[in-house]
């Protein structure tokens, strides 16, 4: 399985792997936000308040990270497929494929971030109330820009983890080419048609989780305990 | 200038603490750490939720438990100075003072002289530099009541001395009501106009400084203050003496009252030191053994046996006191206090 760099190159014009990159990065993002939008107040919430059933929340946003990949598909389709509880018909979708990645990325984010918020000193928050700044201004201009660099950090992995989502997707969304199907499923369906193209896709995979990770190293992801010693003299 | 009325009841781990407290120019709550004095800065702030009671300024409500009243932290216009100051780390000097209010920025940073430091982060300044940051933003939000949370324990020794001058000027020229906390008896003293003592949540005395020296209400407060205190159980010996005998069957001789039970209280101040035992008018010896001797600025405080006394330090150049050598402590049955204890 001796293959040039060129011709691995050359293989990245492939319809089907075009194809497969424009619904990864559509899927992935929307599933990204998704995972931003609802999971930075959760998560919030989980780091500055204790109460009951906490530890139980806490466990259900967790959870995906241990369901096999597959588990959480059946679970999806159990929960989203047209004979499922909900009666909807978003399986086989694309709105399925961003679901899913969501569904199995978003406890990177949430755990990185409830840290993230845990590290912002209680004292700052308690003085900007004192200072006149209501709980919304607060958390903009304190507490985010505080736990920006656990965010982040959380962000790109959740991000990584999306984009090489496998399992849960194809189960909940099948492998239908310009809809469903994303890098990681093009990877499978051209392994026994077209190997060169199935590597070629691999490689550009890898470069992109190691760009990923690359990024990870050079955001500041220490400031909150650099900025937290800072205020003590 | 509107003064400040609380009275409340803050459940807190160990204990509860219940206070009633009016402050009208600047009172300072001193006692040991976790007597709960942060407690009632908080409380005051509206960071925590008392059980019981109200707290008003003016005219205005803060907190009435009873009525359903509380307002936010963010409607009370209180200038926090918090504990090792609480700057905000990701903003600029002008940033945090702007955080309380944009209208007298530049005013606050050339009173406080910090006008050189506008556009450094709080992580670039000094300890006494930090703290004229933190109360130009608690002053820049326009506060009614000013609260400081041991504005002097995240200085050294040497800063410390200055930057207690700098505040007490600041202080007597606010003319606003300040609440301050501080474990340091001395650091009250030289601060504030009324001083509070607190143990366990409970004021035990609120009174001027030289009130709290004069005239302890009890053994705790006359030891915060400073004071010697020897346990002894005392006795009537005379129409005007009391006699006083200590646990090690020493004999000591008070003009005050007291019966059973009892706390001496004599001041470091109040105390000669000698050599050898030498007969005058003074009725109390006490022989021991030097434990310390222990310069501080201009006088000497020397530990003979069970108590210090505070000479100068040209007396304890020609005494020769030294560490291990026997020396008496010598004091007038008028200079002590007897004292319930507790």
């Amino acid at each position: 399985m001796r293959v040039s760099p060129t011709k691995l190159i050359a293989q990245l014009g492939n319809p089907v792997v075009t194809d497969a990159l424009v619904v990864s990065l559509k899927t992935t993002l929307a599933a990204q936000a998704l995972i931003l939008a609802i999971g930075t107040p959760t998560a919030f919430v989980l780091a500055s308040h204790r109460f009951r059933g906490r530890s139980l929340v806490v466990t259900l946003v967790e959870l995906p990270l241990v369901l096999p990949p597959a588990v959480a598909g059946i679970g999806l389709l159990a929960a989203f497929g047209r004979t499922g509880l909900l009666h909807s018909s978003i399986a086989f979708t694309q709105t399925a494929v961003v679901l899913a990645v969501a569904f199995v990325a978003s406890p990177l984010y949430v755990r990185a971030a409830i840290a993230a918020f845990e590290g912002v000193d209680a004292k700052l928050i308690a003085a900007s109330r004192t200072l006149g700044a209501g709980p919304y201004r607060t958390f903009f201009r304190v507490v985010l820009p505080l736990a920006r660099g656990g965010l982040l950090a959380g962000a790109a992995l959740a991000f990584a983890r999306g984009l090489g989502e496998f399992g849960a997707t194809i189960m909940f969304a099948g492998s239908l080419r310009g809809v469903t199907q994303t890098l990681p499923l093009a990877v499978y369906s051209q392994f026994d048609v077209n190997f060169d193209v199935a590597l070629a896709v691999s490689a550009l995979l890898v470069l992109i989780s190691a760009a990923l990770l690359v990024t990870l190293k050079w955001l500041p992801s220490a400031p909150t305990s650099r900025f937290r010693f800072a205020t003590s003299s | 200038m509107a003064s400040l009325r609380a009275d409340f009841t803050l459940p807190l781990r160990d204990f509860e603490l219940t206070l009633a407290l009016d402050v009208a120019r600047t009172v300072a709550l001193v006692g040991p750490s976790g007597a709960g004095k942060t407690s009632v800065l908080r409380a005051i702030a509206g960071l925590a939720q008392p059980s019981r009671g109200r707290i008003e300024l003016g005219g205005e409500t803060w907190l009435d438990v009873e009525r359903g009243i509380d307002l936010r932290p963010e409607d009370r216009r209180v200038g926090f100075v918090f504990q090792e100051y609480a700057l905000f780390p990701h903003l600029s000097v002008r940033a945090n003072v702007a955080y309380g209010g944009r209208a007298r920025v530049d005013e606050l940073l050339e009173r406080f002289q910090i006008e050189h430091l506008a556009d450094e982060l709080p992580s670039k300044l000094s300890g006494g530099e930090r703290q004229r940051v933190a109360l130009a933003r608690a002053l820049a939000r326009d506060p009614a009541i000013l609260l400081l949370d041991e504005p002097l324990s995240a200085l050294d020794a040497h800063t410390k001395s200055q930057v207690r001058s700098e505040l007490r000027e600041l202080l007597q020229s606010l003319d606003l009501p300040t609440l301050l906390v501080t474990h340091d008896y001395e650091d009250a003293a030289s601060l504030a106009d009324e001083v509070g003592v607190i143990v366990e949540g409970r004021l035990r005395q609120l009174a001027a400084p030289a009130e709290l020296v004069a005239r302890p209400q009890d053994a705790f407060v006359a030891s915060f203050t400073g004071a010697n205190l020897l346990h002894g159980t005392a006795r009537r010996a005379g129409d005007d003496l009391t006699e006083v005998r200590l646990p090690g069957g020493e004999q000591l001789f008070s003009t005050d009252t007291g019966e059973g039970e009892v706390g001496v209280i004599v001041y470091p101040w109040e105390i000669s030191v000698a050599r050898s035992h030498t007969v005058d008018s003074a009725l109390n010896v006490v022989r021991g053994e030097i434990g310390s001797v222990v310069e501080v600025g201009n006088r000497v405080r020397v530990r003979i046996g069970p108590v210090t006394a505070e000479i100068t330090a040209s007396s304890s150049e020609r005494l020769e006191l030294e560490v291990g050598g026997v020396a008496y402590a010598t004091f007038k049955a008028t200079g002590t206090k007897l004292v319930p204890l507790g």
